[in-house]
C-alpha cells in the first residue's frame, strides 16, 4: 500500500478531530445551560484524544511527534474540512455543526473499523464507541429543539442552511481516494456520504426542521487540499500560542 | 522468579486516580502481562476512553508501583491492540463501583445500544424509574442520572 496515501487519510481524520475539538473547548465557560457547558468540554476532550491516537499512527509512519504536528504547522497544512474551522457562533450553529460532523464521523469509524489495515482498523474500532455518545447528544438536541419554540426553529433551520455547503465539504475526495478503496482500506466519501445523508434525513423527519436542497448547495471544498478560511489561521495561533513559548518545556 | 500471577497481585495496588476504590486489574485496563526467561516484565495497558488525561497517569503509576516492589526490568505499554470495553470490568470492581455510589455499565451483547441509559439501576435504592440527564458528566467515563424514586441525581460509568 502506498503509504502516502495511509498519511493523506490519517492527516485528514486527525485535523478534523483536533480543531474541532478545539471549537468545543471555546464552549468551556460559555455553555447555554451548566449540562452542555460540561457536554461540549467533553466532547472537546474526547476530540483531542482522538486526534491524538491518529497522530500517534503517523508518528509510527515517521511522521514528527504528535505535539509537533498538531501545534507548529501553519493553516495551508492542515487537511481539515473548513465546516469544523468555522467559528462557533451561537449555540445553534455550533449544535448543528454537531449534528452533521459526529452523524459523518462515527460511520467513517464504522467503515474503517473494518479497514484492511490494521493499525487504522483497530483505533477506529476503539473510537466508534466513543462518538456514539457524541451522536446521541446531538440527535436528542436536534429533536428536543426541533420540536419546540418558533425561535427555536427559525436559528436551527438558518443554520443548518449555512452549514450545508461546508458539511457537504467533509466529503471532499482525496487524490488517493480509488487507491484506498481498491486495498479495502477505506470505503471511501461517497460511501460516506450516502450513508449520512439517510441518518440525518431520518432524525430531521422527526423534527420541523427541513434539508435543504443539496443541488441548490455548493460543496465548500479545499480543505482536504490545504485551503480554508480566515477563521482557521487564527484558531491555530491561539492553540499553539502556550506551546510555542517554550516547545521543549516538560509538561 | 516472577511469575505472570505475581505481577498481577502487585498491580492491584494500582488504583484508578478518580475513583479510588477501583483496582486497575478490576478495571480491566490491564489487557496483558508477561516475564521473560531473563525476568523482564512487559505489562500491556489500554485506555478506558482514548482522551481519558488520567491514562497517562494509571501509566506511571503502574511504572512506579513495579519499581517500588524492586522490579526495574519492566516495559509498560499503552495499546489498542485489545481495546477496552465496560463488559471487562470484573465482577468485583461492579461491587466496588457501586459501593462508592457510581452505577456499574449494565452488561450487553456485541452490540452496545444506548437506550440502555433509560433505565439505568439507580445505586442508592435499585430502583429502575430513573432518567438520564445527560451522557457527559464530571469525567468522560460517567454519565448523569435522576433517579425518580428516591429523587437523587446520581452518576454512572459509562457502557461502551
Amino acid at each position: 500500500m502506498n503509504e502516502l496515501a495511509i498519511k493523506d487519510l490519517l492527516y485528514k481524520l486527525a485535523d478534523d478531530q483536533l480543531i474541532l475539538g478545539h471549537r468545543n473547548s471555546e464552549w468551556t465557560g460559555f455553555g447555554p445551560i451548566l449540562e452542555e457547558d460540561i457536554a461540549f468540554s467533553s466532547m472537546a476532550q474526547d476530540k483531542i484524544g482522538h486526534s491524538l491516537a491518529f497522530y500517534t499512527l503517523l508518528h509510527e509512519l515517521g511522521e514528527a511527534e504528535p505535539d509537533t504536528v498538531a501545534f507548529t504547522r501553519n493553516a495551508n497544512q492542515f487537511h481539515n474540512n473548513q465546516l469544523v474551522e468555522l467559528p462557533n457562533g451561537e449555540y445553534d450553529f455550533s449544535l448543528i455543526r454537531h449534528f452533521l460532523y459526529d452523524n459523518a464521523e462515527i460511520i467513517r469509524f464504522e467503515m474503517l473499523s473494518q479497514s484492511s489495515y490494521e493499525p487504522i482498523a483497530k483505533v477506529a474500532m476503539k473510537l466508534k464507541g466513543e462518538v456514539k455518545y457524541h451522536v446521541l447528544h446531538a440527535n436528542t438536541w436536534i429533536k428536543n429543539l426541533g420540536t419546540s419554540t418558533e425561535e427555536a426553529l427559525i436559528r436551527l433551520q438558518s443554520s443548518l442552511n449555512e452549514a450545508l455547503p461546508y458539511a457537504l465539504g467533509m466529503f471532499e475526495k482525496s487524490t488517493y481516494e480509488q487507491e484506498l478503496i481498491n486495498a479495502g482500506v477505506y470505503a471511501g466519501e461517497e460511501a460516506v456520504k450516502s450513508e449520512w445523508l439517510k441518518r440525518i434525513q431520518a432524525v430531521l423527519e422527526k423534527t420541523e426542521l427541513r434539508l435543504p436542497d443539496l443541488k441548490s448547495k455548493e460543496p465548500k471544498l479545499g480543505g482536504r487540499y490545504g485551503e480554508h478560511t480566515e477563521h482557521l489561521q487564527p484558531l491555530l495561533d491561539e492553540m499553539a500560542e502556550v506551546f510555542k513559548i517554550d516547545p521543549t518545556a516538560e509538561w | 522468579m516472577l511469575t505472570k500471577e505475581d505481577i498481577l497481585i502487585l498491580l492491584e495496588e494500582v488504583k484508578d486516580p478518580e475513583i479510588p476504590v477501583l483496582s486497575l486489574v478490576d478495571l480491566g485496563v490491564i489487557t496483558g502481562v508477561e516475564v521473560s526467561d531473563k525476568n523482564h516484565v512487559t505489562v500491556n495497558m489500554t485506555p478506558t476512553f482514548a482522551g481519558c488525561p488520567a491514562m497517562d497517569y494509571m501509566k506511571k503509576d503502574v511504572e512506579l508501583t513495579l519499581e517500588k516492589h524492586g522490579i526495574s526490568n519492566h516495559t509498560v505499554n499503552m495499546t489498542f491492540d485489545k481495546p477496552w470495553d465496560s463488559n471487562k470490568l470484573t465482577e468485583r470492581g461492579r461491587k466496588h463501583l457501586k459501593e462508592f455510589g457510581l452505577a456499574p455499565p449494565p452488561k450487553y451483547d456485541l452490540i452496545l445500544d444506548l437506550d440502555i441509559l433509560e433505565h439505568v439501576k439507580c445505586p442508592y435504592c435499585e430502583s429502575e424509574n430513573t432518567t438520564m440527564r445527560t451522557p457527559f458528566g464530571p469525567t468522560l467515563c460517567r454519565s448523569m442520572h435522576y433517579c425518580n424514586n428516591c429523587k437523587q441525581m446520581f452518576e454512572q460509568f459509562k457502557p461502551l
